[in-house]
């Protein structure tokens, strides 16, 4: 059986359709569901929840803040059982501030805690949309397992810059699903570092590995077309996305 | 009660650009700004729900404290606010997540205080802020001190007007951009029926007959030169698209946006406006808007079709323009940059609709009249192409709420600039509540539950309803139209031009299940009246009828007086000027011009890949910098046929000659969809003309001969124009009455449908080692050219097109690349060859050796200068392997396709003339004087 895939959707929620289009093609059935109706309905009866990217409700206040406090004040019984029940999240990009500052990620003292990392404006202090090359930790979550050491993906936001409280940084460190390195998988500064993130940081995953948050599109790279050079390389025909959707799908296959 | 909290970031980096900024406008000695979000919430709070809310919705616990209470009392600071009666675009979005908290409050405010530290005198730093850190015209500054000011009450009501009274006086005093001759048919009209208009009835008509609805000059009767002209839309452009009869054209020129064939199922809608005015005045609301409303006309077009690119291109004054010499009303071009990139950015991104094509041209005479065109793609259902509106459909208003913004924005467009112009025009835009309104538009119009649907742009409910309900008539309660605050009167609800709304018609028994789709998701959508059969406007207020006036009137009862226009004398010689002596330094200089370097600064700042559908992007290459002639996306996530999107401009040209502009931008535009793999013929064009004021009879005769040269080029390409849109009075005066006009400006933005996108070929050269071929012929055609702009020199040949020889070259061209024959392409365009090859090796980091004798140049004198930067149309560079040389040279047989030179292993480039070396330079120092960011 496929496993069901939940895409939320709120206002301003904008890469539902092809993180849905990821999911499908990964083996997935997802269905894209409109938070109104989320906070109604029995959520259990889906293996995966996705929070995709946007600019939810206009990322007033900070981004994603508004669909995390809503999240946190309409759905958090109702997501604390789904994450007991051995059930993946990712959140990309809106999804991943919106996890973050709901106080899911890093999930290190339990979920729906005091907000203890974020994701701020830029150091370019502007939005910008470029590939960037990620080193990737293939052994802690669910979403990377067999993925290749070095992976490209582009990032697209304004506030995607990860710092943290003081001290937590040591206490996440083997959470550290993605950091943004230079073309030959070694620490770099911008534009490789696109924002100024902490550590490079591009992911985080909970202790369990079965919540992820990235900044990261990987459902912009699905097919090799999506690569802005596909023209200059002999590339793979699946892009280098693809493997974290086959990921949440082989884990309830298995 | 009001409660103020104040957000105080630990680090923010807004202050450190903001102090850059000051430094660029003259105001050194500011050491620190501190920046800080601030909120105002009127309700009855306790003292332990306000900071239950400062602290658990409005600040980041990781980076953020926050304050609550007035803001501190220096003398260094100030805060900005948004003026009484504009719309705070977070209101409604905070409003909701107090909702979320169980709070509830009466309004919500937002504002931004900024502190200073450092030494420098206050009055010059409140007067530099003003030239970009807010907008008077939308907001305000106050010291913390004060309280908010309360939006403050208008009279509502209804007038009647007096047509005995001096007609000319009326239209100037009730703004409404009437002639007198138009005035005078008004007056007659309701002689005859007896009585006096009320202010609804003459704004109605004023709306209906502006240039900006109906287009009085383009469709208007010209005498040019002795030759009549009935229409002369219809007797060009239109008459071109007649004639070509395109198999592909599936609706042209008569809905929200033209739609040509995608594949069976599907059609691709594409439209440019234009938002120049509002642009001026408040950039980036007009900026904002513009790309908010252009994305309506997608939405309504046909039954709805969903959005899938915008596009953009600007044209703006030079952004170092000594701003101590900017005249008194104008905003300084370097915050109209930023303004306008941002609320295109801004608004393009939360739609969730890749910005990816666009171009950015900088010119003097735009300083006083920045051009701003904005467009967008859709993708349609073939069976929701057709509309039709039948009476007894409900008129259906959804979106947002109706406000006093934007009142006369269509009257405006038909007026000059000048200082002290109406500004009441300015509107503020919120994409969220348009993302909304998509999102549930778009399952209507899937489920076909709609008549006819279209949007509410310039003229507001006036324009919309009105032009829907001619045909067959319509009533409209206008107490029923739900409102942003009280105290508007009919007039304004009616004219209003309050962004993100529609109108749809709805069957009755479809209206319940509509205003379903659209409450679900929190998207107002009201019964406001219905269409009717009696072939007449009528609109109520609280049961008072305050319109009443016959379609037939309103819609045909336009006078159409003849206009006078002349051709203006053009420059034929060349100009002599002495030969350069070196090449390198010149090539340098050329590739850092405003109009020739990287336009990273911009693109970057998009986001160009939402909705995954980008295939060819503007930027590929190494290092992610190369500049894509044009963008390909695949529509179709799990297909693989393609839309590619190119577009051309050229006004420097257009100051010269614009018979001769027009062709050129025609051929740029299709030179840069076929340097991609495009097809011509599976193509399609759109014209945006942006000129003065065409009661000069020079200016209309520009426009003539520029319309006439859009005949001549499409029929000779065979390619169809699809949708048009014109904005006139392009000029501004100063308050000694000295007049500044735009030169004309024509954009056509061109679209292609790829069979299949994995033969698409991008420009960034990939190999050493491969041959360098120059399709097309160079000629000493340098009027206009960014090499003239560079030595100052104003005048000269304009480059024209060989209408018989170009369509042969881009037809040849698209069949090399379906044979896989090129390895990269790139048109010649500012900057000619010099440039072209310059953009290719650095996007490729690979370099390149040519020799200009072995160029063919037409020139009347032997000049490397002029063979290096010519920008003669219909040329293309291409890379071609040793392998499939042979086969190209065949291909192009009898067209002029010349082997120039090689890429080579050196990251250098290398220009010969024989054994001459003209220019020798590593790649990375031209890569670092044209990745130059302008702002």
């Amino acid at each position: 059986m496929k496993p069901k895939v939940l895409v939320l959707r709120a206002a301003g929620t904008n890469c539902d359709i092809e993180t849905a289009f990821a999911f499908e093609k990964a083996g997935a059935e997802p269905e894209r569901v409109y938070i109104d109706e989320i906070i109604r309905m029995d959520i259990l009866k889906y293996q995966v929840i996705a929070l995709p990217g946007g600019f939810t409700y206009g990322d007033d206040i900070s981004a994603g803040k508004i669909l995390a406090n809503e999240i946190k004040y309409k759905l958090q019984d109702k997501l604390l059982k789904f994450i007991e029940k051995d059930r993946l999240i990712i959140g990309i990009c809106n999804g991943f501030q919106v996890l973050v500052k709901a106080g899911i990620l890093p999930g290190i003292n339990g979920y729906f805690k005091k907000q203890c990392v974020s994701l701020i404006t830029n150091d370019s202090e502007r939005f910008e949309d470029r590939w960037v090359f990620l080193k990737v930790d293939a052994e802690h979550s669910v979403f990377t397992r067999g993925i290749k050491s070095l992976i490209t993906l582009p990032v697209a936001h304004a506030e995607g810059k990860f710092v943290t409280e003081n001290g937590v940084l040591d206490k996440i460190k083997n959470y550290i699903v993605f950091q943004y390195v230079n073309d030959k998988g070694e620490p770099a500064g911008y534009p490789f570092n696109p924002n100024g993130s902490m550590m490079n940081i591009a992911g985080i995953a909970d202790p369990t590995g079965r919540i992820l948050g990235l900044m990261p599109h990987p459902e912009r790279f699905i097919s090799y077309l999506q690569h802005p050079n596909h023209t200059r390389k002999n590339l793979p025909e699946s892009g280098d996305g693809l493997l974290i959707f086959k990921n949440a799908v082989r884990y309830f296959k298995i | 009660m009001e409660y103020r909290i104040e957000i105080i970031k630990k680090d923010d980096p807004r202050g450190r650009f903001i102090v850059e900024d000051f430094k660029t406008f003259g105001i050194e000695g500011i050491e620190r700004v501190e920046v800080r979000d601030v909120y105002y919430l009127g309700g009855e709070l306790s003292k332990h729900q306000v900071e239950f809310i400062a602290s658990e919705l409005l600040h980041d616990p990781v980076i953020e404290d926050y304050r609550i209470g007035d803001g501190e009392k220096t003398k260094d600071a100030f805060e900005v606010l948004y003026n009484p009666g504009v719309t705070d675009p977070k209101e409604d979005s905070v409003k909701k997540a107090l909702g979320d908290l169980g709070i509830e409050v009466s309004y919500v405010k937002t504002g931004t205080y900024y502190r200073f530290q450092g030494e420098f005198n206050i009055s010059e730093l409140n007067r530099a802020a003003g030239l970009f850190l807010y907008n008077p015209l939308v907001q305000y500054i106050r010291s913390p001190e004060h309280l908010v000011h309360q939006p403050a009450a208008y009279t509502s009501g209804i007038r009647h007007i007096d047509l005995n009274e001096d007609l000319m006086k009326i239209s100037q005093d009730m703004g409404l951009s009437l002639s007198r001759l138009e005035m005078e048919v008004i007056k007659e009209y309701f002689q005859k029926k007896g009585r006096k208009p009320s202010d609804v009835e003459l704004e109605t008509i004023a709306q209906t007959w502006s240039e900006h609805c109906r287009h009085k000059t383009f469709l208007g009767r010209i005498q040019f030169n002795g030759e009549q002209i009935d229409n002369l839309l219809k007797q060009t452009i239109m008459k071109a698209t007649a004639e070509i009869n395109h198999p592909l054209c599936l609706s042209v020129f008569h809905d929200n946006s033209g739609i040509i064939a995608f594949d069976d199922e599907y059609g691709i809608c594409f439209k440019v406006e234009t938002h120049n005015h509002p642009s001026a005045l408040e950039p980036y609301g007009g900026a904002a808007t513009g790309i908010g409303g252009v994305i309506r006309d997608i939405l309504g077009t046909g039954l709805g079709a969903r959005p899938i690119m915008n596009t953009d291109v600007f044209c703006f004054g030079p952004v170092d323009f000594d701003y101590r010499k900017l005249p008194e009303g104008i905003l300084h071009p370097k915050t109209i940059v930023k303004g306008v990139i941002q609320g295109v950015r801004d608004y393009g991104n939360r739609m969730g609709i890749p910005t990816s094509s666009g171009a950015v041209y900088f010119d003097s005479s735009f300083l006083y009249n920045p051009l701003v065109f904005c467009g967008c793609l859709g993708l349609i259902r073939r069976d929701r192409i057709e509309k039709r509106v039948r009476p007894k459909d409900a008129v259906l208003l959804v979106g947002g709420r109706t406000g006093r913004d934007g009142i006369h924005g269509v009257t405006f467009a038909s007026a000059e600039l000048s200082e002290g112009a109406e500004k009441s025009c300015v509107q503020i835009g919120n994409p969220i509540v348009e993302k909304r309104l998509m999102d549930c538009l778009l399952v209507v119009t899937e489920k076909g539950l709609l008549d006819s649907v279209t949007d509410c742009g310039g003229g507001g409910l006036s324009s919309a309803v009105g032009e829907m309900g001619k045909e067959c008539g319509v009533r409209v309660e206008l107490d029923k139209v739900p409102l942003k605050y009280q105290g508007l009167s009919p007039r304004e609800i009616w004219i209003s031009e309050s962004q993100e709304r529609m109108i749809l018609a709805v069957p009755g028994e479809n209206l319940k299940e509509v205003i379903e789709i659209f409450k679900r998701e929190g998207v107002e959508a009201t019964r406001i009246g219905e269409f009717t059969d009696d072939k007449r406007l009528r609109l109520y207020y609280n049961g008072e009828e305050v319109c009443d006036l016959d379609m037939d009137f309103l819609h045909n009862g336009l006078p159409k007086p003849w206009r006078k226009a002349r051709p203006r004398k053009i420059e034929v010689k060349d100009i002599d000027i002495p030969k350069p002596i070196e090449f390198n330094s010149l090539l340098l200089n050329i590739v850092s011009q405003p109009n020739c370097s990287s336009r990273e600064w911009v693109i970057r700042q998009y986001d160009h890949e939402v909705q995954g559908t980008s295939v060819v992007k503007p930027l590929v290459g190494e290092g992610f910098i190369g500049p894509q002639d044009a963008v390909v996306i695949r529509p179709r996530l799990d297909k693989d046929q393609g839309v590619a999107v190119s577009c051309g401009i050229n006004p420097a040209y257009g100051r010269l000659d614009p018979y001769n502009m027009a062709l050129s931008v025609i051929d740029e535009a299709l030179r840069n969809l076929v340097a991609v793999g495009g097809d011509i013929e599976k193509a399609a064009i759109l014209d945006n003309f942006c000129f003065s004021s065409p009661e000069r009879e020079e200016v209309l005769g520009d426009i003539v001969l520029s319309t006439k040269a859009c005949y001549d080029a499409a029929t000779a390409f065979r390619v169809p124009f699809i949708s048009g849109k014109d904005s006139l009075y392009n000029e501004w005066t100063d308050n000694k009455g000295n007049v500044y006009m735009i030169p004309a400006t024509l954009l056509i933005s061109a679209v292609g449908i790829i069979d299949d996108v994995r033969d698409c070929i991008t420009l960034d050269f990939k190999a050493e080692n491969s041959n360098i071929y120059l399709i097309g012929d160079t000629a000493g055609e340098m009027g206009g050219s960014e090499y003239y702009r560079l030595l100052g020199i104003d005048g000269g040949v304009v480059p024209t097109v060989d209408l018989k020889k170009a369509p042969e070259i881009m037809r040849r061209l698209h069949r090399a690349v379906k044979q896989g024959l090129i390895l990269s392409c790139h048109d010649l365009s500012e900057g000619g060859l010099g440039l072209g090859l310059s953009e290719m090796a650095i996007s490729g980091g690979i370099g390149a050796e040519i020799d200009l004798s072995s160029i063919n140049y037409q020139g009347k004198n032997l000049r490397f200068d002029y063979i290096l930067f010519s920008e003669s149309n219909t040329r293309f560079l291409l890379e071609v392997s040793d392998d499939n040389a042979e086969s190209l040279e065949s291909l192009f047989e009898g067209l002029p396709c010349t082997k120039i030179g090689k890429t080579i292993r050196d990251g250098y480039l290398r220009v010969y003339y024989k054994k001459r070396k003209l220019v020798d330079l590593p790649l990375l120092l031209i890569k670092q004087k044209w990745l130059k960011k302008v702002v």
